[in-house]
């Protein structure tokens, strides 16, 4: 589960907003009419018609604020009142989530729909419903998905759904404008030559950038992947062929070892809650984050810290020499076994909470935590009414995956878990191995996993 | 009427022995059913569990596949792997340094709790307290002493006192880390030593330091010639419970490292979770901790051996 304790991080930020937003919730949540800043096309529904007794067993991703499970709960009891279907969701730790799906899909008892994370559908392939009903239907109806939900819900190199992917969280660039303008920016350069330059003059004026190259699988994870992906390289190529000693990884490395020079010390050795807790701090000036730290700031009571919300901007990571964002997305997955007695029952459901008199309300309560796979809901309001959100509007408006770009199989995974990447920019940027090594090792240490997958 | 009984010819048979009556009777399997709740509780709850660890380690499980038997395939490809080396050296550097540690300290703090002095009973309880605090909020408080931005103690050397001009990074390279790590360790470790130890000195009869007195012995010669030696039994199972202990432990690195920088902190029980659990090869993981197995057998069977064993451990005088 990857990008997994990014999110942790978010929890800091659920209580203190979860309490400000709630009591507008309730009334809200009852409109039955799609928010009318969604554009819908006139496509007719297929038909799920629920087993008579159906009943549905869901499990899904524990919320980090508040509103993620109040709407959620609110559509589903709306769905039960609608069919007469009862439906119980359990939302589960993400440490727990992928043991419980794994014990799910060996047994073949338990959940009818798992919403898991990422990658998950393509390890239990084999043991699920094609969603390519389901899926179409959705397209059609909402603009058709991003890249990043094809990628994540299609089998490889078909068009055929395994999975319905719900939404996705991601971490663009987070930074105190007040402090980039002086060091002498208007804006974050999309360049990496420029994005240097920044992050020196940043440190010039004390106030540096930070971002995690400790074992933080969210933060750090992502913050090598931009690197990699940013120079041009990636960890196997589209036949999932390690693909790593190259010569633009060892460029990227060269350019970490140059930018970790800009960064506040001892980012070595944070955890995913690193960069949060120092930013709020005010210790650094920048980094990559979710949206977790400007909405901990935004809803705070301490008005030093509203302060620090008030200055802080977000904007898209540096694209280097890639065409599209060089950063990936955790995705809530919606995988549905083949042991349900109840298939038809469990799709209605799901297409009812992907509909936008659902949908819609969830997705704008949930403010850039979950963003919409469906191209349509990247229109409504919300995502402009506070401009500081737009990055987190294209959450999954990118071609890039944990992977890239070869088949997403367990192998992928377990080099995102076990560090690979992370380690090998680490090693460089602190003087433990030169570039040629560290690219080698690294290598060496995907394909123990892209051998056996 | 003849009124005697003819006793002899309705002489007392015992009612014939069922079979279930015999077989209670029988040593054997009395034996083997009082035994077998407990070898049913072993069974399942150690031999299985521990069985299973050993297949695993056989096969290329991975999450969500059941996975085939490979033979020895996994302890090729990890003996061919860096970063489990790695992991083994440093599971016996953070055992043999943090045992080390623990016992000096430990023995050294056992001696001065043996002592007379007031609140002797609370400050003895006190001492336990690092043991008894759950090891994971411990290993929180000690992941905020070593941030590198928030730590206490850099805050004190720096902010407060101002010997220091920069906050230390404590986990920011190899050999600061696994030393850190070997403090947090030695902090947990000490009570258990001492308090064990401290038991153990209180079994020594004061009448033998008196007569050494008497002797003119100096207090380096008692403590070499009556506390170490009486000490001896109980400083050799202590000792091989704090090695079992410290080798195998996981809460304080995962939570404080997590194996980092670039795995140079990993101990065996870390890296096996790290690849098992969230890296889905459950086979690889299985055969890491597998590879424990003869390390931990070899320290025990060494601090026992090597320790205990003496004559006089069996009543007999020693040599």
């Amino acid at each position: 589960m990857t990008k997994l304790t990014r999110r942790d991080s978010l929890t800091l930020g659920a209580a203190v907003l979860g309490g400000t937003a709630l009591p507008a919730l309730g009334a809200r949540a009852q409109q039955a009419q799609a928010p009318a800043d969604i554009p819908i096309a006139n496509v007719p529904p297929p038909n799920f018609q629920p087993e008579k007794g159906a009943q549905l067993h869901v499990i899904r991703p524990a919320k980090f604020i508040d509103p993620d499970q109040v709407y959620w709960d609110l559509n589903t009891k709306k769905y039960t009142e609608q069919t007469g279907v009862p439906v119980r969701v359990d939302y589960i730790s993400w440490e727990d989530l992928r043991p419980q799906t794994a014990v799910i899909a060996n047994t073949g008892a338990g959940a009818d729909v798992v919403i898991g994370f990422s990658s998950d559908p393509f390890i239990y392939a084999s043991k699920l419903v094609g969603m390519s009903d389901l899926c179409d239907y959705l397209g059609a109806k909402y603009g058709g998905w991003y890249d990043l939900a094809l990628r994540y819900g299609q089998k490889w190199r078909t068009n055929d759904w395994i999975s319905l992917p719900v939404g996705g969280g991601t971490g663009p660039t987070v930074y105190r404008k007040s402090w980039v303008q002086q060091a002498g920016f208007d804006k974050i350069p999309a360049d990496l030559d420029g994005f240097l330059k920044l992050c020196q003059g940043l440190k010039k004026i004390g106030h540096p950038c930070g971002f995690s190259l400790g074992h933080a699988l969210g933060d750090a994870n992502g913050f090598a992947e931009w690197a990699l992906w940013s120079h041009g390289s990636s960890v196997v190529d589209e036949n999932g062929k390690v693909t790593l000693d190259v010569k633009p990884t060892i460029e990227a490395l060269k350019y970490i070892t140059e930018l970790y020079k800009t960064m506040i010390p001892g980012t070595i050795s944070w955890n995913d809650s690193g960069n949060n807790k120092a930013y709020a701090a005010g210790d650094i000036g920048l980094t990559f984050n979710g949206v977790s730290i400007y909405y901990v700031l935004k809803t705070s009571p301490d008005p030093k810290l509203q302060a620090i919300a008030a200055d802080t901007f977000h904007e898209e990571v540096p694209l280097g020499v890639a065409k599209r964002a060089p950063r990936t997305a955790t995705i809530m997955n919606a995988m549905l076994f083949k042991h349900s007695k109840y298939p038809n029952a469990a799709k209605d459901y799901l297409r009812f909470m992907m509909e936008a008199p659902q949908y819609g309300p969830w997705l704008s309560n949930c403010i850039g935590y979950w963003s919409q796979p469906l191209k349509a809901y990247g229109q409504m309001k919300f995502w402009t009414e506070d401009p500081k959100l737009k990055p987190y509007a294209a959450a999954m408006d990118t071609i890039y995956y944990d992977g890239y770009a070869g088949p997403i199989t367990a192998a992928s995974s377990a080099v995102t878990a076990n560090y690979t990447i992370v380690d090998m920019f680490a090693a460089v940027a602190t003087g433990s191995m030169s570039p040629e090594s560290a690219a080698r090792q690294a290598a060496r240490q995907a394909e123990r996993y892209y051998k056996t997958a | 009427m003849d009124a005697t009984v003819p006793s002899a010819s309705v002489a007392f048979t015992p009612p014939r022995e069922g079979r279930l009556a015999r077989l209670f009777d029988s040593k054997a399997f009395l034996v083997a059913a009082c035994m077998l709740p407990t070898i049913g509780l072993l069974g399942v709850f150690l031999t299985y569990p521990l069985g299973l660890g050993v297949w695993l380690s056989f096969t290329d499980t991975t999450i969500g596949s059941p996975g085939h038997f490979i033979g020895l395939d996994n302890f090729v490809s990890l003996a061919g792997d860096s970063v489990f080396w790695m992991s083994v050296t440093n599971t016996i550097f953070y055992t043999g340094t943090a045992t080390i540690g623990k016992f000096a300290l430990g023995l050294w703090l056992a001696m001065l709790l043996n002592h007379h002095f007031p609140f002797k009973a609370f400050i003895r309880a006190i001492i336990l307290l690092p043991w008894i605090v759950p090891t994971v909020l411990s290993a929180i408080a000690w992941w905020w002493i070593y941030d590198p931005q928030f730590s206490i103690v850099s805050y004190v050397l720096v902010n407060v006192l101002h010997v220091r001009s920069s906050y230390i990074d404590f986990l920011g390279t190899p050999w600061h880390a696994r030393w850190s790590l070997v403090v947090a360790n030695v902090w947990r470790g000490i009570p258990f030593v001492a308090i064990t130890l401290l038991a153990g000195l209180q079994t020594i009869s004061p009448s033998l330091y008196e007569a050494a007195l008497l002797d003119g012995a100096t207090p380096w010669q008692q403590f070499r010639r009556i506390t170490v030696p009486l000490l001896m039994p109980i400083l050799a199972v202590v000792l091989t419970l704090s090695v079992l202990f410290t080798f195998s432990d996981f809460q304080l690195v995962y939570a404080i490292t997590r194996g980092g920088p670039f795995n140079t902190t990993h101990l065996m029980a870390t890296l096996a979770f790290q690849r098992a659990i969230p890296g889905s090869q459950l086979g690889e993981g299985a055969a890491i901790a597998v590879a424990m197995i003869p390390f931990l057998i070899a320290a025990t069977l060494l601090s026992f051996f090597g320790l205990g064993r003496r004559k006089w451990m069996q009543g007999e005088a020693n040599d």
